[in-house]
């Protein structure tokens, strides 16, 4: 049953890293930026969820939405105020170098106002979950709600992009910026509403990662973060299934790492693969190698 | 009025003035040609009416309204498309999605698909093609496209730099007379090339641009016999 459970586990843990990557790779693919703040967005979300359920004792479900809302608009206010900006500076470093700022920002913040010491997060999700094959395998209900957001949000997002007006404003600013405002559409709003939603899915992200793995401190984002990154990376980034996958294959590879191999390595082993999937497929899984045209 | 005006236009990329104050019109209904070599200013022309780029000084009327300061995604609404320089299709999108996304700024579902249907039976290999990758077309079907996905918005002048770009000779007189018959049933053309016999051949004015300045204009059918213009772009 180990096996089961760790299978399980990684699904888990990979469906976590999957809706963070979703983020990572929109906002690359449609406003070509890498945003190292995404993993401190899903601590901010966490923190606003813990003072909702621990400290105003409100509840989880209003902690959850004012979560996302105020998670979406510190997305959309971080795009304007320090990267839109940014966008057209001589070097693409620029913009790299100040997400960067910005995850620091965000992590003193949480620090000045919530100290170093680690909150201890109430799961946000109430069921005690399900037993299996005569009690020998337990599912935790956080476990089959994360598998089954990821999922939900995985689907909602694709049939978002293919089937409305803003989601294929994204496609074409994705491709061809120029040529899109050829075709009258808005890309600064396009990109806004990228941050809107990759930021409001962090907040998610959050509120999963903190049930699942109830200690919290304001580096709680970070490590999460760029393996979220790695997964987007592992996919290919840019592409939404491609963050799926890669998130998912992640998550499984380092529960199994740990449980087999060693709790210490799993993280050098996840790495590891990266390097290896890295120099076999360069573009990530589902990556095209785009060519520049002369 | 004219339906395009273009006055004292400057336009810098950084320090290097590209457009060096020019003017010109556009009548409604007709082919106005605006030849020269390579780095005249022809395609940053095109970029500042599109709202692409946004120029120093100067002043673009449409049709009496001054849109030199009106962002680039709002033009098209107002009823000037362009077709760009080398096509800038969107690759992964299929045929029928690149067409439709020329429509975007409409809302009318119904009058859509009847502009979509209009633009099949103008370029019945688009239609043929309709669930075609557009990075697989050929450069011909690709130009096609582009012109197609400019039409869907229903422009009242249309902007096409350089459509005979790295196309076969059988390519371009379709393309132009596809130009033509675009132009027959009532839309503007500012026509941008570097064929300068293929533009002047179906243009009813025309314009040179030298290096940022506009050194000639005249009919299409004067500037063809001018000895000048024989000599520096027709190769006589």
């Amino acid at each position: 049953m180990s096996f089961l459970t760790s299978l399980v586990n990684g699904l888990s843990l990979g469906s976590i890293y999957a809706i963070i990557a979703l983020g990572y790779t929109m906002v690359y693919g449609i406003a070509k930026m890498l945003n190292f703040a995404h993993g401190d967005f899903i601590m901010v979300g966490c923190y606003i969820i813990f003072t909702f359920v621990s400290t105003l004792k409100i509840g989880a479900v209003p902690g959850i939405l004012v979560a996302i809302v105020l998670c979406t608009v510190l997305g959309v206010a971080t795009e304007r105020i320090a990267y839109r900006p940014l966008r057209h500076a001589a070097s693409p470093l620029a913009v790299l170098i100040t997400a960067i700022g910005v995850s620091y920002l965000l992590e003193n913040a949480a620090l000045l106002i919530f100290g170093a010491d680690t909150k201890s997060f109430t799961s946000v999700i109430g069921w005690t979950g399900i037993d299996l094959f005569g009690g020998q395998l337990h599912i935790q209900g956080v476990t089959i709600i994360t598998i089954l957001a990821s999922v939900v949000i995985l689907v909602v997002l694709q049939a978002f992009i293919h089937r409305t007006r803003n989601g294929q404003a994204m496609l074409a600013v994705a491709q061809d910026q120029g040529a899109a405002i050829l075709m009258g559409i808005d890309v600064n709003k396009t990109i806004s509403l990228t941050f809107a939603i990759g930021s409001g899915l962090a907040a998610v992200a959050g509120a999963l990662l903190c049930s699942a793995y109830p200690s919290l401190t304001p580096y709680t984002g970070a490590m999460p973060g760029i393996k979220a990154f790695v997964a987007a990376v592992l996919g290919g980034i840019g592409s939404i299934p491609g963050a799926m996958i890669g998130g998912l294959v992640l998550g499984i590879i380092e529960i199994f790492a740990r449980t087999y191999i060693s709790s210490q390595l799993s993280d050098a082993i996840v790495f590891g693969i990266l390097v290896i999937v890295l120099l076999v497929k360069p573009a990530g899984l589902l990556g095209k190698i785009t060519q520049e045209k002369v | 009025m004219a339906e395009l005006e273009v006055k004292n236009l400057s336009v810098y990329y950084g320090v290097i003035q590209a457009l060096k104050g020019i003017s010109f019109e556009v009548n409604k209904g007709e082919i106005v040609a605006l030849i020269g070599a390579n780095g005249a200013g022809k395609t940053t022309t095109l970029h500042t009416i599109s709202g692409l780029i946004h120029p120093k000084a100067g002043e673009i009327l449409y049709n009496g309204t001054d849109i030199t300061k009106v962002p680039g995604n709002r033009i098209v609404s107002m009823g000037i498309a362009q077709v760009p320089e080398g096509r800038r299709v969107f690759s992964d999108l299929t045929v029928e999605q690149n067409l439709r996304m020329g429509a975007f700024t409409r809302r009318d579902s119904k009058e859509i698909d009847d502009t979509l249907e209009q633009v099949y039976q103008r370029f019945p290999r688009l239609k043929e093609r309709q669930r075609q990758i557009a990075g697989t077309l050929s450069g011909g079907e690709q130009q096609m496209l582009a012109m197609g996905r400019a039409l869907m918005s229903h422009p009242s002048i249309i902007l096409m730099d350089e459509p005979s770009m790295g196309l076969s000779p059988i390519l371009v007189d379709e393309i132009f007379s596809i130009i033509e018959q675009v132009h027959s049933e009532g839309t503007t053309v500012l026509l941008v090339e570097q064929n300068a016999r293929k533009a002047l051949s179906i243009a009813d004015r025309a314009y040179v641009l030298e290096t940022g300045t506009i050194s000639m204009e005249g009919k299409a059918q004067d500037l063809l016999n001018n000895d000048e213009i024989q000599k520096a772009y027709l190769g006589e």
